[in-house]
């Protein structure tokens, strides 16, 4: 187990170095002059060639790409970002002020998302009418289909503007989390119901369901204990895809609701073409998808012992093609 | 319906067909009158055609459904709500926002099929090279594509358009680059499975080359699950597209596309409701309409096999 663990640790650090320097290649190898997108046209225009240069040796700039890969890689391994274009600030600081706004929603988005996407496929397997099921199975891909900006701008409409439940931005309090958290959960909140629905549907054909039936357990027992347990143990693999969704999520999120975090630095930076903080911004989700999927893959074998032997074979991959079987639900 | 496939078929003595070709144009038929009688036994499907197919009509032909002019304003009527003259209402300057909708329909579509192009190309390319010639072009374009999947694809398609600038087409790529990794592997992985087939091996026996062998037999025999990921992307595609255009990424005011309108409506919110919620309402139409067909495309081809 330590030298698994060790490899999966190196294995996530190569990703993570990689992402990087395919970002930094993006953003700084592409057509496009630094130092006017820092400045602005009119700002480029009204400096001398001497300010220029200094404004480029200031920025490190004047550097060849090479030189500058490694100040910025250098600079990452000591929790320097680099300079904002826009606002003249380390990113690093920019991002950690913002991170705490987006934390609340994001945690609070995640948790109903995953509680709403499961009710929903509990119900709709759980349910004796075939009509209610239908219609339980039928909701996800509308929530797959609705874009986040216009249900957050409902939302505002109908919550806070017509009815005046809850405040319609800003960053204060716990009642101005809620309707971003919605906004945020309902795409994940089907992404979960419908591979949730699939795992029980065909848990609740295995043998073993059929076995446990025939002890004489109750319906509820059947369906919460012994096949909830098995099929739930897929979605874990979702975790990574949700977190990095609910980051992505944040920037139109963030720009509805007027809340100044990571999403709304995001958008700011985009627009004003600030590229450090971009790539910060990119880097920091990016470290956050690997360091989350690091965790599913070491936590996954100790949930699901059946993991461990397919593991062994292949080193590299999940394996979450197991075959279900009675000790899993036993319990 | 066999009878009169069967018969249509026999007083046709002059090129009496063998009877494994009558079987053939036999079953070709059935699947014809299978695909128009699922069609009818699924209302939902017709529906999703029937919608996709307006919403491709307003962006090929627009002024089949309106006479209007996207860009008039009519100060006297500036704001009013949905009515049997503007079904969607009217702007604050008095634009007929249905008129608007019908016209933005055109930027809408035309980005997400770029976007979708552009990621299926690009990601077939590059799983059709890792899968054929495997050894370390495989492992490093594989590679290459995990780490693409690291990223969240809007934060990657917000990288690109920081680095090309704004604008429609710009905004198309940056959402196509999202869906390149996907593309790449299934496309490798059909590749490998199809490579090791025995018409490939009859191909290469018989001497063709290695250019013709990828063109001729490998491609074709592996398009068809990434196709159907394509349909799957389209939806998403949309969605991707008019987000970066409602936050400002994509066209400029006053040109209508669906995302667009949404932001410019968004200033209204508490007094003109219809300005956000009836673009938003057709992207969700749009969208569902395209998945839902992506889907039985998809469970269809499953099941034929």
């Amino acid at each position: 187990m330590p030298r698994y663990l060790l490899a999966r640790v190196g294995q996530a650090v190569l990703v993570l170095w990689a992402a990087f320097t395919i970002t930094f290649l993006i953003l700084y190898a592409l057509p496009g002059d630094a130092v006017s997108l820092l400045l602005g046209e009119d700002g480029e225009n009204n400096l001398t060639a001497e300010q220029l240069d200094a404004v480029r040796v200031q920025y490190g700039l004047d550097l060849p790409l090479y030189q500058q890969y490694l100040n910025r890689l250098g600079g990452l391994l000591t929790g320097d970002l680099g300079m904002s274009y826009a606002s003249n600030r380390p990113v690093a600081d920019l991002i950690a002020e913002a991170i705490p706004q987006t934390a609340q929603i994001a945690f609070a988005g995640l948790a109903l998302g995953v509680t709403l996407g499961a009710a929903i496929a509990i119900a709709a397997t759980y349910t004796r009418f075939a009509w209610l099921s239908r219609l339980l199975t039928a909701i996800p891909p509308l929530g797959v289909a609705v874009p986040s900006f216009w249900l957050g701008l409902m939302l505002l409409q109908v919550v806070s503007f017509r009815y005046g439940l809850l405040p319609a931005m800003g960053n204060e309090g716990l009642a101005s989390v809620v309707l971003p958290a919605v906004t945020l959960a309902i795409p994940n909140a089907a992404t979960v119901a419908q591979l949730l629905n699939k795992g029980l549907e065909s848990t609740l054909g295995q043998p073993y369901i059929e076995t446990a039936r025939a002890k004489g357990a109750s319906r509820r027992r059947v369906h919460l204990r012994h096949a909830l347990r098995n099929a739930a143990l897929p979605t874990l693999t979702l975790a990574g895809l949700m977190v990095g969704g609910v980051l992505g999520g944040s920037v139109v999120t963030e720009t509805v609701f007027s809340r100044a975090g990571l999403g709304r630095l995001t958008a700011t930076s985009v627009s004003a073409r600030d590229v450090p903080t971009v790539l910060g911004i990119v880097v920091i989700a990016a470290a956050l998808y690997v360091v989350v999927n690091l965790i599913v893959d070491l936590v996954y074998p100790l949930v699901d012992p059946r993991v461990v032997t397919a593991r062994r074979r292949t080193p590299i991959g999940r394996a979450t093609a197991a075959i279900p079987t009675p000790e899993g639900a036993s319990t | 319906m066999t009878d009169t496939t069967t018969a249509v078929l026999l007083p046709d003595a002059a090129t009496q067909t063998s009877a494994p070709a009558r079987v053939q144009e036999r079953r070709v038929a059935n699947r014809l009158g299978d695909g128009a009688r699922s069609l009818v036994r699924r209302p939902g499907l017709l529906l999703a055609f029937a919608v996709l197919a307006v919403a491709l009509v307003a962006a090929l032909w627009p002024t089949i459904l309106t006479s209007g002019d996207p860009y008039a304003a009519v100060p006297a009527e500036r704001m009013q709500a949905p009515s049997a003259q503007h079904l969607f209402g009217t702007d604050q300057l008095g634009r007929d926002l249905y008129t608007r909708v019908v016209h933005g329909s055109a930027l809408s579509l035309s980005s997400a099929a770029l976007a979708v192009v552009f990621g299926l190309s690009t990601g077939s390319l590059v799983g059709l090279v890792a899968g054929f010639f495997g050894g370390w072009a495989d492992s490093a374009l594989m590679r290459f594509v995990d780490v693409l999947l690291a990223i969240p694809g809007i934060l990657l398609s917000l990288a690109m358009i920081t680095a090309l600038g704004f604008g429609t087409i710009n905004v198309a790529i940056a959402v196509g680059v999202g869906s390149v990794a996907s593309c790449a592997r299934i496309m490798r992985s059909q590749v490998l499975s199809v490579r090791t087939s025995d018409y490939v091996e009859a191909a290469i026996a018989g001497g063709a080359t290695r250019w013709r062998v990828l063109v001729r037999h490998i491609l074709p025999n592996s398009a068809a699950p990434v196709l159907v990921l394509a349909a799957l992307d389209l939806g998403g595609a949309i969605l991707a597209v008019s987000s970066l255009s409602f936050l400002g990424f994509g066209v400029q005011p006053p040109t209508p596309e669906w995302g667009a309108l949404v932001a410019q409506g968004r200033d209204y919110l508490a007094t003109a409701w219809w300005l956000t919620a009836l673009p938003g309402l057709t992207v969700v139409a749009t969208v569902l309409a395209a998945n839902h067909i992506a889907r039985s495309l998809d469970s269809e081809r499953k099941y034929a096999r």
